[in-house]
């Protein structure tokens, strides 16, 4: 607690360029490696996002050769493993970074200089990726960026088939990365089991830390095992181990199974913090305690249990026994009640409040409305035989944007408008908001719904073209046709952003009327977050103080 | 806002949310050894997979790994990490009453005792790889053998080289019982590289065999 300025002090000297880049550079401070990370979350946003618009556009008519068959190889497995790893981790525990000590009444995370590395690893791991694009060529003078899907998968990658360093990149970048992602997910568990301010009970604590407690557990146990399969497929190619070379014995399937093992764990660990924001969101904006929050906390442990036990879904297609198949059928869709759970639990808030639109829960609702429809189709694929008929195919493609870009996305971009008041203390433009979320949420369901049709219709995903007879032309015309007013929606959200950073509304502390302590201090909070360490008696200690006559405690 | 810090009238009296017994230091530390597990875990599932799978066949594990109970040989080294665990806990505990000496002591004694098994290994690999010629090119077992025993022993390189910095500290003065805690934390992170060994030669020298 050196410096005791608060922001906008008159005696605050300003900063030279130099200096203020040093001070995000050697900074250990929570918040402002929470905005670095989303910050360069968004920007690889941006690059998937490009990368997508090119695949689209290849694909918008049948037979098109604006891409070549490898270059389209490399582009989808650069925009599947960025939106995982480079977008969707960065971000999520960019928001973790930022808000879990505030609502938690902390003033930093357990390991500060650890939380710093974590950030660079994340940082210099998504920069290795994209230095294969130059890098990869290696001696051998082949390979560009990887494309060998974001999966990965065995003997592919092996080094008979993946020559030059494509795949080397492809490990290593993903491997410091989610050293990374790892520390930061120890230093988060640490944090919120040990760092929890007065009358703080774990019965207590906003849904949005217990989200991230549990996701930061997910992070603890299934990225290792990734790591280390990482590592022996690194071994493969560099010292000539045999752990995935079929011709020396080696299991592909065991590769798959390696891989999923950390795969569904993972796109869980990237749900759970959608979860997490919507649940602070619906309740503020419903003027409603969120219901059921017992429950809430139930679900989130079991999902949290249940995902670590449903990998083999991913398998369905392999032939593995039947037993096998239906053991982890009944476990997919055991999976299905605690999410369920969840859905009924944010609706059941909604429910009789007093709901206002603004752009944050605007964006929550098209989350519960888009996340809804991915999980059933998730729900149609857990049921073998049908999955055995659309498995690889844009049906599943359609299913896990739905989830992820509907689920996770749209939850970010709710975040965002709820929290950007309080990192940068000014509104983001509400028109602005309303319009990218109508472009996007049109421009969304307009890719990606027709998906589930060229899906049925027998399209597999990743293949480069398709002939014109076979009756997806319309469904991937319309897809790619979508594409453009997503980019218009983002286009919005990008000009939002600069436009209110600029000339935005002063937001003041607490702009929503919420009720978790983040909203209690300034905004941007200062340095040291709180000037005194909070005490809290309810989950709502705002409400309690706003509201002396009728506090929480009362009644939890 | 002082508000936040006055109790309102009526209100129950926050109990201290924090459990006494764990402090940010400790739970970090069972995290780190968490994930480690999961990383060791998923290593031997691996070599247990694919145990007696070699399709080249020889070299087998019962040819190549000699487990008689002769100095230099593992069983012999294993021994002397399993018991630099008890060298270990003594020293934490004379750190703990002050005895500086008597901790740097057993200290060193858990170093040489880790040491041991380090050269051991460095033996025992270079039996195998400049005397036998058997590598972790060689076949199914030696990519698992080398990867999963190698990642051992990195763990236990990184383990003799923090154990040896706070050694280095003593003799330098600057260990006191203050650091008690801190040493503490290291020794779990011993304990945990000797427990996983446990695993480890299990599964490679007996399971495997
Ligand atoms: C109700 C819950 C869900 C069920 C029952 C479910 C079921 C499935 C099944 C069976 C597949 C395999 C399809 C195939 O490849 O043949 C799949 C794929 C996938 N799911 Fe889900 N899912 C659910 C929720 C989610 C969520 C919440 C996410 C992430 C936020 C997600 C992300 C994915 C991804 C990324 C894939 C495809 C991975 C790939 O092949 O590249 N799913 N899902
Ligand atoms: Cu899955």
């Amino acid at each position: 607690m050196t410096t005791l300025d608060h922001p906008g002090n008159p005696t605050r000297i300003k900063p030279t360029f130099l200096g203020r880049m040093h001070e995000w550079i050697a900074t250990a401070d929570h918040k402002k490696l929470g905005v670095m990370y989303v910050t360069t979350g968004l920007i690889f946003f941006l690059i998937g996002g490009l990368e997508a618009t090119m695949m689209r556009w290849q694909l918008a008519v049948p037979g098109s050769t604006l891409l070549s068959p490898s270059d389209f190889n490399r582009l989808f497995t650069m925009h599947g493993t960025t939106m995982v790893f480079l977008v969707g981790m960065p971000i999520l525990l960019g928001v973790a970074n930022y808000f879990v000590p505030l609502q938690i009444g902390a003033r930093d995370l357990a390991f500060p200089r650890l939380n710093a590395f974590g950030f660079w690893l994340f940082f210099f791991g998504g920069l290795l990726l994209y230095f294969s694009y130059f890098g990869a060529q290696g001696l051998y003078g082949m390979g560009s960026a990887p494309d060998v899907g974001w999966f990965a998968y065995a003997p592919l990658t092996e080094r008979t088939y993946s020559r030059g360093h494509s795949t080397d990149y492809w490990i290593l970048g993903l491997l410091v990365s989610s050293f990374g992602s790892i520390a930061t997910g120890i230093n988060l568990i640490t944090t919120i089991l040990t760092m929890r301010c007065r009358g703080m009970t774990l019965m207590k604590m906003p849904l949005l830390v217990w989200l991230m407690l549990i996701d930061a557990v997910l992070i603890m146990i299934a990225m290792p095992p990734l790591a280390a399969a990482q590592v022996m497929l690194l071994f493969d190619r560099l010292l000539g181990a045999h752990f995935f070379d079929v011709q020396g014995g080696g299991s592909a399937i065991l590769w798959q199974n390696l891989f999923w093992f950390f795969g569904h764990p993972e796109v869980y660990i990237l749900i759970l913090p959608a979860f997490a924001y919507v649940s602070e969101i619906i309740p503020v904006f419903c003027r409603k305690v969120i219901f059921g929050y017992p429950l809430m906390v139930a679900a989130t442990v079991s999902i949290g249990f249940i995902s670590l036990g449903v990998w083999v879904h991913h398998l369905f297609a392999l032939g593995l026994s039947p037993m096998v198949n239906t053991i982890f059928m009944g476990s997919t869709m055991l999976i299905a009640i605690p999410t369920g759970i969840k859905m009924f639990n944010w609706v059941g808030t909604m429910v009789g409040g007093k709901i206002r639109f603004d752009t944050p829960m605007l964006f929550s609702t098209g989350f519960l409305a888009l996340f809804l429809i991915g999980g059933l189709t998730g729900i149609m694929l857990s049921v073998v035989p049908f999955d055995w008929q659309v498995s690889d195919s844009y049906f599943v493609v359609g299913h896990f944007h739905y989830v992820l870009f509907g689920g996770l996305v749209f939850s970010i971009f709710a975040a965002i408008y709820y929290w950007f008041p309080k990192v940068t203390g000014r509104m983001m433009n509400e028109a602005l908001g309303k319009w990218q979320f109508w472009l996007l949420f049109l421009g969304f369901n307009l890719t990606f719904g027709p998906m589930h049709v060229s899906g049925m219709l027998g399209m597999p995903r990743r293949i480069y073209t398709y002939h014109a007879d076979r009756g997806w032309d319309l469904w991937n015309l319309l897809s790619s046709i979508g594409v453009l007013v997503q980019i218009a929606g983002v286009a919005f959200f990008v000009w939002n952003v600069i436009h209110s950073l600029r000339k935005g509304r002063e937001a003041g502390a607490d702009p929503w009327d919420a009720w978790t302590l983040e909203w209690s201090t300034a905004s941007p909070p200062p340095d040291y977050n709180f000037e005194e360490i909070p005490e809290v008696y309810s989950r709502r200690p705002l409400w309690d103080i706003k509201h002396p006559d009728d506090p929480d405690w009362k009644y939890e | 806002m002082s508000t936040l810090n006055a109790q309102p009238v009526g209100a129950p009296t926050p109990p201290d949310a924090l459990p006494q017994t764990l402090n940010s230091g400790k739970c970090g530390m069972l995290c780190l050894i968490a994930s480690e597990i999961t990383f060791f875990g998923t290593l031997l599932a691996v070599y247990l997979f694919y145990i007696g799978k070699d399709p080249v066949g020889t070299p087998t594990p019962a040819e190549m790994l000699d487990v008689s109970v002769a100095p230099l040989k593992v069983v012999f080294n294993s021994i002397f990490l399993l018991t630099s665990s008890i060298w270990i806990t003594l020293a934490v505990r004379q750190l703990a009453r002050g005895n500086i000496k008597a901790f740097a002591v057993w200290w060193l004694l858990t170093i040489l005792f880790g040491l041991e098994f380090l050269v051991g290994t460095g033996f025992e690999w270079y039996g195998l790889i400049a005397e036998q010629g058997f590598t972790i090119r060689t076949n199914l077992f030696g990519s698992g053998f080398y990867t999963v025993v190698g990642f051992h022993a990195a763990h236990v390189t990184i383990g003799l080289f923090l154990l040896s910095l706070v050694f280095v500290l003593t003799c330098l003065g600057k260990m006191h019982q203050r650091h008690t805690e801190k040493v503490e934390l290291l020794s779990w992170y011993w304990h945990f590289v000797d427990g996983i060994w446990i695993v480890v030669f299990t599964i490679v020298y007996i399971i495997g065999h």
